[in-house]
């Protein structure tokens, strides 16, 4: 299956097309063009998933890891290399489709959405780039190609987010995102290096093949503060995958992030790149299993929290892309836990499937209330709840595909939303009680604040509009059409016998007893939801009154970004960066100072020996063969 | 008599048949209109030429083991053609340019005739033809080095280079005559089984080495150098800075492994010295100079203290990434002295102060020298620091990290003098006579096309490498 390179390479020649031509073609030209190139990739994601899941993939009834493509690039030792390849699994072919999918959609949206921008050609090229860099890393054959890709990705995200770079929060939080996740990726390249420094290899199929034996045999031991080799390792590969996907504590550059375009809130940090760490995780569920399974523990926890911290949080946002930002950190939790309550093979890795299937679901529904949002944005020209309310007689198509997404997320039958969150409950409830309990109050949670934001801007007190709000043009609203179709069949797939942790398909089923339960508190939060928000009243304010204290901190988003701040500025930078930096002005500079004085002295020095006479160069030349001479008889 | 013997020479067939049809061409069409199609002919034969040395003749050696031909030969001819190749595309506007004292056919013809010496002494198999190639190859350079024989400056590098080479050739051909008077034989194959560690074959083998060393410039043979690079045409320095450079290293290279490789202890450590001395010196000068052509000179003599790491240790690897550490100089080095050729051409002028604020009259050739210098620092993604890195890391591999420290530190220190032609390019303000945007011809923009394409791919496609690899020795 070579072809699957070309899902590839044709959104970076659309990036190069697209960003050296960007003076002299027209912007509507450039993206109809970078619009073009998608499809085809989405086409051929397409042909690739057929390919894969129904003729070629299977080899004894599991479905294999194939190298479609490889080409070693540079080669350390026999069996250190890093190749740039294709690597096609369940999960990857799986990621092609969703991100060709949403990629595509908000390729078309922007068409619409981004009308008359200044820098739209250069818009279209970062898409095609980013596009390119998540494709990269999904299909990645080694970790240290993934880590190249997961860089590009970061990068481009940084470009894109700041994309209005005349405004100086676009600005801040672009630098915001990029300081975060690289930081968190420096944990990253510190896990590969452990990992290939004891296994001898990047390759992802030496390092998960016989359940990761390799690393089994080569990292349990050389425990440093007591922990081994490979609980190192993991541990720090997940602090990157928590950058990226935007884990507690290192979650806070994701709301900051809405400062982007909204389409790109869509692709990048809704459906795509948010979700590559919990992809990381899945790629290397193995290694976590049989040589780390403490990791897991830990990725659990933090998974559980973050969800519930995050859900708290959206309850009391007005910005309705930071409702939607607090929602997707919710949902990714959502993911890792189930992640970390999964073990390898048949039933006991349901919670594997179950994060896969809600990644491939989210992924669809998640982009829908973005783009959704982005038309109610696109109406009334601004993000905050208050300045819009019963949108619904302006927008009916915005509204249905919105709601259609919102019944998703809380989680109610027939809706995608529903089974993969099911399926997560039920992962959690085999395996920790307590896991389940948190994550079934955040599913009542999600209900609650997900109808909140729907009611506050459909329904409720009608705002005066300047100008009537109108429904967004048809390139706007078609992907919506498409995704909220999407949204209501995606759910029927028999997601497990496609994605499973070993490869073998098995049937998951639904377990009635937690899926009613978890219908239940969905429905419980929005009739509460619906309680206070439908019709404008007092109610809300009220409620709030009763709590201030709690609604306050909340709404501070719990003063994650102060604690930060007090870390980094007052102690971090006053007690290690400032004496480094004496050390590094003092000493470091000083001795290099030196350095670079006698270097110049010296050059001064023997400049005169270039006199320009041939007949001194003759004789030097007479004198060092005669030197050399004797030096070597003398060595 | 066999003719396949001359079937396996046809690279050097091919030349000459170039040679020829240049110097009639010039000789029957000097004054007349049809002259303007002579550089078009010129390059294209040479351009056929050089494509067609990639289709590779079988292994060989004819008349009598003088002449040795096989994979490695051929790859190293075709690097000297692909840079030979950009030196006809950069020199024509210069030799347009010039006043009617000069002949534009001849410089094509005589570099066609250097070039032909350098394929000789690549192919080689006997002292006697080496010596006859490296001849070929100098004594017509001294003429491109005097080739603006009205010029004073022009003149005195045409005469420095030839004294110095017939004295360098003097001492080689001494080294010669003790190596044949130890061992009864010219023929490397012979020689290599004969020679053994005697006063006479040390003697012979040091002369021998000084006087490729000239060619190299290595330190302390290369006091030549920026006196000549200086105060020849621009295209010319560029000839001798990278294609008469690469020639020599690549029969050095070819004679230390097939000849010398029984003395591996005296020539590691003098090769060693060497190298040190000459990173450290052509460092040291560099930082100081302002003719930006001097500059280069200084540059190049470092680059070829780079060259020799990968040499002396006469390693597998160390052997490919020279080769590829020479490819990718090749196009760094060529695109510089693309961009100093329109520069002179436009300005007259060769100090670096000529280049203040060249990005803003003429972005595309201030871009164009900017990679070339990041490539010759080694930057990534360049050429340039892949190719520093497979030497270092081949050095690495034998275990010589001192000298890889030393290398690295003045790889540092590079970046600083090459920084300088950066920051006049784009930091200082342009002089104020320096406002009209600068043209160049379709020809040197192709060479500068061509180079840029060189350095990008050459570094990121791992198949280029792994095609010198895959050559080996």
């Amino acid at each position: 299956m070579g072809f699957t390179v070309y899902i590839i390479l044709v959104p970076i020649v659309m990036f190069l097309f697209l960003s050296l031509g960007s003076k002299w073609l027209k912007p509507r030209t450039a993206g109809i063009i970078g619009t073009a190139g998608m499809a085809v990739s989405t086409l051929l994601s397409y042909f690739t998933a057929y390919r894969y899941f129904f003729v070629e993939g299977q080899q004894n009834g599991v479905y294999a890891k194939i190298t479609a493509f490889t080409a070693e690039w540079l080669r350390f030792g026999d069996k250190l290399h890093i190749d740039m390849g294709v690597l096609l699994d369940p999960i990857s072919v799986m990621m092609l489709v969703v991100i060709t999918t949403v990629s595509l959609m908000v390729h078309l949206y922007s068409l619409g959405y981004m009308k008359g921008e200044v820098g739209f050609q250069r818009y279209f090229g970062l898409l095609s780039l980013f596009s390119f860099s998540m494709l990269g890393l999904v299909v990645a054959t080694n970790i240290f190609q993934m880590y190249i890709f997961w860089e590009l990705v970061g990068a481009s995200s940084y470009l894109l987010i700041g994309f209005y770079y005349t405004k100086p929060t676009a600005v801040a939080a672009s630098k915001k995102a990029f300081i975060v996740t690289r930081f968190a990726d420096l944990g990253f390249l510190i896990g590969i290096l452990i990992l290939s420094f004891n296994t001898g290899t990047f390759d992802f199929g030496l390092l998960t093949a016989d359940n990761a034996s390799l690393a089994v045999t080569t990292m349990s031991g050389g425990s440093f503060l007591g922990l081994s080799a490979a609980t190192w390792a993991m541990s720090l590969l997940f602090m990157g995958a928590a950058g990226k996907s935007a884990m507690f504590p290192l979650h806070i550059w994701l709301p900051d992030a809405m400062e982007g375009p909204t389409p790109v809130s869509a692709l990048i940090h809704a459906a795509t790149m948010v979700v590559a760490g919990v992809f990381l995780v899945a790629r290397m569920f193995p290694l976590y299993v049989f040589a780390a399974p403490d990791v897991l523990t830990l990725i659990t926890y933090v998974g559980a929290f973050t969800a519930l911290f995050a859900a708290v949080i959206a309850i009391t946002q007005t910005d309705i892309k930071r409702v939607l930002a607090f929602s997707t950190i919710s949902q990714i939790a959502y993911m890792m836990v189930a992640l970390g309550v999964s073990g390898m093979g048949g039933h006991a890795g349901e919670g594997y499937t179950a994060s896969m299937f809600h990644l491939f679901t989210h992924a669809f529904f998640k982009a829908l209330l973005f783009l959704g949002a982005g038309a109610v944005i696109h109406a009334v020209h601004s993000n905050e709840m208050e300045n819009m309310g019963g949108l619904r007689k302006y927008m009916p198509v915005t509204h249905i595909t919105f709601l259609i997404a919102c019944l998703a997320i809380s989680g109610i039958p027939p809706f995608s939303g529903f089974f993969s969150k099911d399926e997560i409950l039920s992962a959690a409830f085999q395996h920790d009680k307590f896991i389940f309990a948190v994550l079934w109050v955040v599913a009542g949670l999600t209900a609650f604040y997900m109808f909140r934001l729907y009611y506050r801007i459909f329904w409720g007190a009608e705002r005066r509009y300047d100008k009537h709000p109108h429904e967004a043009p048809a390139v706007m609203y078609v992907p919506l059409i498409v995704l909220a179709a999407l949204t209501c069949v995606c759910g029927m797939l028999p997601f497990s016998k496609f994605v499973s942790s070993d490869g073998a398909p098995f049937s998951a089923g639904i377990n009635w007893g937690i899926a009613s339960a978890s219908v239940l508190v969905g429905i419980a939060g929005i009739a509460v939801a619906t309680w206070f928000y439908k019709k404008a009243s007092d109610r809300p304010a009220r409620a709030a009154a009763k709590w201030a204290g709690f609604w306050d901190a909340a709404s501070h988003k719990f003063y994650m970004d102060e604690v930060w701040q007090f870390v980094t500025k007052k102690i971090i930078f006053r007690c290690v960066s400032r004496p480094i930096a004496w050390f590094d002005r003092h000493v470091i500079d000083g001795t290099m100072n030196a350095l670079g004085t006698m270097t110049e002295k010296a050059s001064e020095t023997i400049e005169p020996v270039q006199s320009g006479k041939v007949q001194t160069y003759a004789l030097v030349f007479v004198f060092s063969v005669l030197i050399i001479t004797v030096g070597v008889f003398l060595l | 008599m066999d003719f396949s013997n001359f079937l396996m020479m046809h690279q050097e067939l091919g030349l000459l048949a170039i040679f020829l049809i240049l110097i009639v061409f010039d000789i029957f069409a000097g004054e007349t209109p049809v002259m303007k199609w002579f550089r078009p002919l010129a390059v294209f034969l040479l351009a056929v030429h050089t494509v067609a040395g990639f289709f590779v003749v079988e292994d060989g050696t004819a008349f009598g083991g003088m002449y040795v031909t096989n994979d490695l030969t051929v790859l190293m001819k075709n690097i000297l053609n692909i840079g030979t190749l950009v030196v006809f595309l950069q020199a024509g506007e210069w030799l347009r340019k010039e006043d009617k004292g000069i002949r534009e056919g001849e410089f094509y013809v005589i570099t066609a005739a250097t070039l032909f010496g350098m394929y000789l002494m690549i192919s080689a198999g006997n002292f006697m033809l080496l010596y006859i190639g490296i001849e070929t190859a100098s004594l017509p350079a001294a003429c491109l080095a005097a080739y603006k024989k009205h010029q004073e400056k022009s003149a005195e590098a045409g005469a420095k280079y030839i004294l110095m080479t017939a004295f360098s050739s003097g001492i080689m051909m001494f080294g010669l005559s003790y190596l044949y008077g130890a061992t009864g034989t010219m023929y490397f194959e012979d020689m290599q089984s004969l020679i053994t560690m005697t006063p006479m074959t040390v003697l012979g083998f040091v002369f021998f080495f000084a006087g490729l060393a000239f060619k190299i410039s290595l330190v302390p043979f290369h006091m030549w150098a920026p006196d000549v690079y200086e105060g020849s045409p621009t295209p010319t320095t560029a000839y001798l800075s990278v294609v008469s450079k690469a020639a020599a290293v690549f029969v050095l290279m070819l004679t230390l492994h097939h000849v010398f490789g029984g003395m591996e202890k005296v020539w590691y450590y003098l090769m060693w010295v060497i190298t040190v001395v000459t990173i450290v010196v052509g460092n040291l000068f560099a930082i100081r100079q302002n003719d930006i052509k001097r500059f280069f000179a200084y540059s190049s003599i470092s680059q070829a203290g780079y060259i020799m790491l990968g040499v002396l240790h006469g390693s597998e690897m160390g052997l490919s990434a020279t080769v590829y550490f020479i490819l990718v100089y090749l196009f760094s080095n060529l695109a510089a002295f693309g961009v100093i050729t329109s520069v002179e051409n436009r300005t007259g002028r060769t100090e670096i102060a000529a280049y203040n604020g060249l990005y803003k009259t003429n972005p595309k050739l201030a871009l164009v020298m900017m990679l070339a210098v990041f490539s010759l620092a080694g930057i990534p993604p360049l050429g340039g620091f892949f190719s520093k890195f497979f030497i270092f890391a081949s050095a690495a591999e034998q275990g010589d990290y001192i000298l890889v420290f030393i290398a690295t530190v003045n790889t540092v220190i590079s970046l600083y003098y090459y920084l300088r032609i950066v920051k006049a390019m784009f930091i200082n303000e342009p002089a104020a006579d320096m406002g009209e945007v600068m043209r160049t011809d379709v020809y040197n923009k192709a060479s500068l096309v061509l180079c840029v394409a060189g350095m990008l791919l050459v570094g990121v496609v791992s198949g280029v490498y792994d095609y010198i690899d895959a050559i080996g020795f």
